[in-house]
């Protein structure tokens, strides 16, 4: 399983990708989405939203279970991928692409207290042992 | 050390993701979960259950014993092949598990209980055997295998791949079934579609696995084996149905003989008690997803029959989340109820099921 080397990740499983306008940019990963299986419903978090760090923002059900997803970092949601309401399948399909919601950050040097790619493998490999 | 079917090697092959299933290894989905039980609907697609016990009761007057010791009446079976599905109930009217009964001959009846009880069924069986009808020989068959393939298009394919098998075959109603060659063929099935399940020796398993998939016939998992039989508007047992639920509260009141004057266990329990729950279908209004456990809000409830989803799920023919619970029986059909998922109440409506027959949707 190859992880996208320019992002950034949390131990629960979400992707952060850094913006050049300072905003991030939030999904879960190829591990997650294989975990849950087929994804059928998401319950995307409303814009405007102020979010403490690993709180709980969204719900993304598959035909398995329902499962959280937090915010990596603490900060204001700007933007939601509404598209993934009618199709959320994509996140089984293209995980890295199929990005959950915007952010922006209260403080952008959190961004350095998340996993690297590395890091992730590492973190990975530990929880499956 | 979980316990193997002889295809579980055939399974990893196909790149399946496996799961721990009552302590059995299975196939859980081979990709993708939607798309096998898509494939079953439209199609056909197989599924290993050779996790189900076979159990064969032999000797003479097999019948007699079975007529006390299930709550379907056997005597229904008057021709060689023909099967019943029956609850098998504890003295209090509580199921200990529910299964399948072939009628082969007045001194051969063949059973296939789940899995998960299977132990505890031998020994209840064993008991009653030791008590009714101690001549009697309970044989599990863990020598066989069985895989049900299941789809408009699957007997079709079983005949394809078994030649020969259709002349045998191609008469067969629901819930009969033939011998042909070293295979047992029934028309039986747990999708809510048409179909086979097909019981042969356990080292022929592999071979016919391999020949059903070159034919087309798609490998579904567990996990699509449990949205199809959620839509057919059938019981699990364990999720549905308990030792602490009787068939009556169960949906399952037209697999229950208690007019005929033959006694069996469990029947003077089902006679005293009064019914309180009924088992109804829900299909979910608000989006989200039900699941098992939820709390069913409705207007008849008292504290001490509080509704609740005894399987619930995402229904991939629908495109909704539907669900089976077990709710007051002053509930009607067409009601609305709450579903109390995680911190909100979601509407729900109370419908007839089987949402889903023969690849129709009925609600």
């Amino acid at each position: 399983m190859s992880i996208p080397t320019q992002l950034k990740y949390t131990k629960s499983h979400e992707w952060v990708k850094s913006e050049s306008d300072g905003t991030v940019t939030v999904g879960i990963t190829q591990h997650a989405q294989e975990l849950l299986g087929d994804m059928v419903f998401v319950e995307l978090p409303k814009i405007g939203r102020i979010l403490a760090q690993k709180e709980e923002c969204i719900v993304v059900e598959s035909v398995k279970a329902a499962a959280d997803v937090y915010s990596p970092l603490a900060g204001e949601v700007i933007a939601v991928n509404s598209e993934l309401e009618s199709s959320p399948e994509k996140i089984n399909q293209d995980p890295y692409h199929a990005w959950l919601f915007k952010l922006k950050p209260a403080n952008i040097a959190d961004l350095e207290s998340l996993l690297d790619a590395q890091g992730y493998e590492k973190a990975l490999e530990s929880e499956a042992h | 050390m979980l316990k193997i079917t002889p295809l579980n090697q055939a399974h990893r092959d196909m790149n399946a993701k496996m799961v721990d299933f009552g302590g059995w290894d299975m196939p859980l989905h081979y990709g993708s979960q939607l798309d096998e039980h898509h494939k079953v609907r439209q199609d056909a697609g197989m599924f290993d259950v050779s996790h189900m016990l076979v159990v064969d009761i032999e000797g003479e007057n097999v019948r007699n014993f079975l007529r006390q010791l299930t709550a379907n009446n056997v005597d229904k079976l008057t021709v060689s092949g023909k099967a019943i599905y029956t609850c098998m109930l504890n003295p209090d009217g509580g199921i200990i598990d529910d299964l399948i009964i072939y009628f082969l001959s007045e001194s051969w009846f063949r059973l296939v209980v789940n899995a998960g009880t299977a132990d505890k069924d031998i020994a209840w069986i064993t008991l009653q055997r030791d008590q009714a009808a101690p001549d009697l020989e309970i044989k599990p068959r863990r020598d066989l295998a069985m895989i049900a393939v299941q789809g408009p298009n699957a007997r079709a394919k079983v005949w394809q791949v078994i030649s020969g098998a259709q002349t045998v075959t191609e008469n067969l109603k629901q819930f009969q079934s033939a011998t042909f060659d070293q295979y047992f063929i029934a028309r039986t099935g747990y999708t809510g579609e048409d179909g086979f399940e097909i019981i042969l020796p356990a080292n022929e398993a592999v071979a016919f696995w391999k020949k059903l998939y070159a034919a087309g016939v798609a490998p579904a998992g567990l996990g699509a084996r449990d949205t199809l039989r959620l839509e057919a508007g059938m019981n699990l047992y364990g999720q549905d149905m308990d030792e602490a639920t009787n068939p009556l509260e169960s949906g399952l009141a037209w697999t229950v003989d208690l007019k005929s004057e033959r006694d069996f266990i469990g029947k003077q329990a089902l006679l005293q008690t009064a019914i309180k729950r009924q088992l109804v279908g829900l299909l979910l209004l608000d989006k989200g997803v039900l699941r098992s456990h939820q709390k069913v809000m409705t207007q008849h409830n008292q504290s001490e029959c509080e509704g609740e989803i005894t399987s619930g799920g995402f229904s991939p023919t629908l495109n909704q989340s539907i669900a089976l619970a077990r709710v007051p029986v002053q509930v009607a059909i067409g009601e609305e109820v709450h579903v109390l998922i995680r911190d909100k109440k979601l509407a729900a409506k109370v419908v007839k099921y089987p949402f889903v027959r023969n690849g129709q949707i009925l609600i």
